[in-house]
């Protein structure tokens, strides 16, 4: 380690009354922190309290970019914000490396990890074209890529997310910083894949001794990797101190609050109403892609029952074919094989709330047209009668009859989602199949969103699938749960069932994998998973 | 690379496919048209005995199928012309006979194409390097006067018309300061320095308009690139801006140049008339041009064939540059 800082500064970060301010908006706000060297604490907060900008400001990265930077931010010895550009392009990847969100988008589509790597490398450490390849491949081997050497060649699209996520954990240690900087590392991953991410980090940590400073807005990803905790909202600490004594006796009630509205993957779902009768019988489902040696089934043999009142979650990993199923029970594609029946002799009306509150809505058009869509898409003649049930239909989902003539983009992602549900909604359905309904939205606005679609189903008797990757946010919804891997179920019943008493080992690891809000037991099964298997 | 390797092949396949289907086209567009197209193709001044001979030749009384299958012979094998007293041969390809101009159409393009070709290649040149350089110093100095001038600069480029650029290039150059003769085309077989310095002005004047659309598309391809993730992860790295301009975010910029390049060079083998008009080259253009005016069928369909060709052939060679550049595009 390049050790001239020590000397200077007792601490590895020190940020004193940290102001951040775009245009007119402040998002950071007299903010202060330490983090000492080989110490680690996680910035926690919902969407928009500012962490990711804390972050960015620890490397100067809002130089040049018309933010206004106030306070002071000290980081391995270096003053950020006074530092000249050479000082700070030292600093980045030299004495703080970051690792980002998205490992897909962070990494340069056009070449190859290895020489990506290398290119980090040889700006801090002054070395040939050959020594930075072979630090790439010793980074990249450390991270645990299997056969390096021949994988340094690969574009960052031949990676898996996992991979790709270990690779940008490697280009932060080329240079051997003492402070690793990682902004929602495991967000965009599997829970699995998650688990092993975060076991990296940790032995890594433990291995060469840096600090790490983790941004993130899972309570869960904070408890497993940290000592210390700062809560933030609205650019503000809200609470800063230990882990255990932060999550496991919150000081402040928006703490309370973060933690109570964190689904519990051990916490059983509050009794609902008896199932009715079964509106949708699908068996044998089966959908293939591709042609010829290409072709693979993405759902492969899927039998299913849906009943008036319940909900059935669907759980499962990136591409284990959860999504393919939803979109063919509402019709959206056709089975390769299988028929998909109606309980009672009449198909019932099927509709889709979909994922991304943010693209699933026309951006040209009020909220209110698009929910009216699929009433005129019926054939509803009547304009009086189509607004007047538009409205009806915004404030049963929580939204004001006045909010018609609105734009999207006026509104936050809970109540777009909710726009989403009315639109569902519209068309008198008997069945609603939600994809992914809540994983672009902050923990808070997840419950209210889950509470509005239970509240749907007990007063209009619908029956719901529930697709989600999230284990907890699954097992909070839904009556009987469906865990699916590779197009197949391997596991299905009543959720409660599932989730204390797993059967198929895939079911049991992927519980085994989901961060547990005390930090003690997440030690504990670290320990047990030592050694992890490979992404 | 042996996936590489095939897709080229497909591709070429695929150009081939498409040449034949313009040569259908073409055919059926030109020779099946209402009217006596052997009088049509002759020319005003043949006697009914001549306008009887071109019927002949062009197999005016076979069925349809036939007649364009002689075509395609000629094309591909060549062809023998009676004209009663002697037996021509046109070799391949044989795009048939001018009987306006009492030439072989394959010959007539041959002594026009070199000219096309030198003006569009040197003009290639100049026109990637003027326009991605100028884009690259934009996107580099956004914001800032240099970006704002280069902008002005080039929106004017692109609404100026060729032939005023080309006027006052010459007037200036030529006329005013005497740097340069006149242009008149040399042939590069000829003298090659004469040949570069007689094409200079009409490189520049074809260059110039085409670079501005380059560097918008240059510009517009990088700003895009660069509010793109994986820039910030190498400007957190410490990674230089001129590496990050000039090695990641001019990376994102080669498909859209390259697409838009094979366009441009395409049409401007048979396009490029006002450059050489203005300049006294004779060209494929130029000859187009005139061939359409006086109605000399067989030229203007050999003409559409060739320009066609290059259309077609720098596309294929886009999408296999395209390939190569960026890994990610599936190779079907």
């Amino acid at each position: 380690m390049n050790g001239s800082r020590q000397g200077e500064s007792p601490s590895l970060v020190e940020v004193t009354g940290l102001c951040v301010e775009f245009g007119g908006l402040r998002a950071v706000d007299q903010l202060s922190f330490r983090l000492e060297g080989g110490a680690a604490l996680a910035l926690v907060g919902e969407s928009g309290s500012g962490k990711s900008t804390v972050a960015a400001a620890l490397l100067g990265l809002h130089r040049g970019t018309g933010a206004r930077v106030g306070g002071s931010v000290q980081v391995a010895g270096i003053d950020v914000q006074r530092a000249s550009d050479d000082e700070l392009r030292r600093l980045r990847g030299g004495g703080a490396a970051m690792v980002f969100q998205d490992p897909l988008s962070s990494l340069d589509p056009y070449y190859a990890i290895g020489d990506q790597i290398a290119e980090v490398y040889r700006v801090h450490a002054r070395g040939s074209r050959r020594a930075a390849r072979a630090r790439a491949v010793e980074v990249l081997d450390r991270v645990g890529i299997p056969d390096a050497r021949r994988r340094s060649r690969s574009r960052p699209h031949e990676f898996s997310g996992g991979m790709r996520q270990r690779a940008l954990i490697a280009m932060a240690l080329a240079c051997e910083p003492d402070l690793l900087i990682a902004d929602e590392p495991t967000t965009a991953l599997d829970v699995t894949v998650q688990a092993q991410i975060l076991d990296l980090l940790h032995a890594l940590r433990e291995e060469t001794g840096m600090g790490l400073l983790l941004v993130t807005h899972d309570v869960g990803v904070a408890a497993e990797s940290v000592d210390e905790v700062l809560v933030m909202r609205h650019g503000r600490t809200v609470e800063h101190g230990p882990v255990g004594a932060v999550l496991g006796a919150p000081a402040q009630s928006y703490t309370r609050e973060l933690l109570d509205a964190v689904p519990r993957v051990d916490a059983p779902r509050a009794p609902s109403a008896p199932a009715g009768e079964v509106v949708l019988e699908a068996t044998g489902l089966r959908r293939e892609f591709g042609r010829g040696k290409r072709a693979f089934a993405a759902v492969d043999d899927v039998s299913l029952t849906i009943r008036r009142g319940e909900t059935l979650g669907v759980v499962g990993e990136s591409g284990s074919g959860k999504t393919t199923l939803g979109r063919m029970l509402v019709g959206l594609l056709q089975p390769t094989a299988g028929e998909i029946k109606p309980g009672g002799g009449v198909r019932p009306e099927v509709q889709m709330v979909f994922q991304d509150p943010v693209s699933s809505l026309n951006p040209r058009r009020s909220v209110g047209e698009s929910i009216a869509d699929p009433l005129r898409a019926r054939g509803e003649p009547d304009e009086g009668r189509v607004r007047g049930r538009v409205r009806e239909l915004l404030e049963r989902v929580g939204l004001e009859a006045a909010h018609y003539d609105r734009y999207p983009h006026e509104f936050s992602g809970g109540q777009r989602q909710r726009v989403g549900i009315a639109r569902a909604l519209a068309a008198d359905p008997r069945v609603i199949v939600c994809d992914e309904p809540v994983s672009a939205l902050d923990v808070t606005t997840q419950a209210q969103v889950v509470a509005l679609l239970g509240e749907l189903q007990r007063e209009l008797g619908l029956a719901l699938v529930f697709v989600a990757h999230d284990l907890a946010v699954v097992r909070q919804a839904s009556d009987r749960v469906a865990v699916m891997r590779r197009g197949r179920i391997v596991e299905s019943g009543p959720a409660d069932e599932v989730y204390d008493n797993p059967q198929d080992p895939y079911t049991q690891q992927l519980l085994a994998a989901v961060p547990a809000l005390d930090p003690g037991l997440a030690a504990r099964r670290r320990a047990a998973r030592r050694e992890p298997a490979m992404v | 690379m042996t996936r590489l390797a095939g897709f080229v092949l497909r591709r070429a396949a695929g150009a081939l496919i498409t040449l034949f289907a313009i040569s259908v086209i073409v055919y059926v567009v030109f020779y099946v048209t209402p009217g006596n197209v052997a009088q049509i193709t002759c020319g005003p001044r043949c006697s009914p005995a001549q306008v009887h001979q071109v019927a002949e030749q062009l197999h005016l009384h076979d069925p349809l199928y036939e007649r364009y299958w002689h075509f395609l012979q000629g094309l591909v094998v060549g062809q023998d012309y009676s004209t009663g007293t002697s037996v021509e041969h046109c070799p391949a390809p044989c795009l048939g006979l001018s009987y306006q101009s009492d030439q072989q159409v394959t010959r007539l393009i041959l002594t026009k194409l070199p000219v096309s070709l030198s003006l569009v290649f040197g003009a290639m040149v100049l026109w990637l390097v003027l326009g991605v350089g100028t884009g690259v110093l934009s996107a580099w100095r956004r914001g800032r006067l240099t970006e704002r001038l280069l902008t002005g600069i080039t929106l004017a480029g692109v609404a100026t018309p060729v032939f005023v650029i080309g006027l006052v290039l010459m007037i200036v150059v030529c006329g005013e300061l005497e740097l340069l003769p006149f242009p008149q085309y040399v042939a590069f077989t000829d003298d090659p320095e004469q040949w570069a310095w007689n094409l200079l002005l009409p490189w520049f004047s074809l260059a110039l308009i085409e670079a501005a659309a380059f560097a918008r598309l240059t510009r517009a391809a990088m700003l895009e690139t660069l509010a793109e993730d994986h820039i910030r992860t190498f400007r957190a790295y410490g990674v230089g801006e001129r590496s990050v301009i000039g090695r990641h975010a001019l990376r994102g910029a080669f498909a859209p140049v390259i697409a838009l390049n094979a366009n441009n060079f395409g049409g401007a083998v048979g396009g490029a008339v006002l450059t050489e008009t203005l300049f006294g080259l004779p060209g494929i253009g130029q000859e187009l041009v005139h061939a359409v005016n006086v109605v000399d069928l067989p030229v203007v369909v050999g003409m559409v064939l060739v320009i066609g060709f290059f259309v077609v052939i720098a596309n294929a060679v886009a999408d296999v540059l395209y390939a190569v550049a960026d890994r990610r595009v599936v190779l079907t």
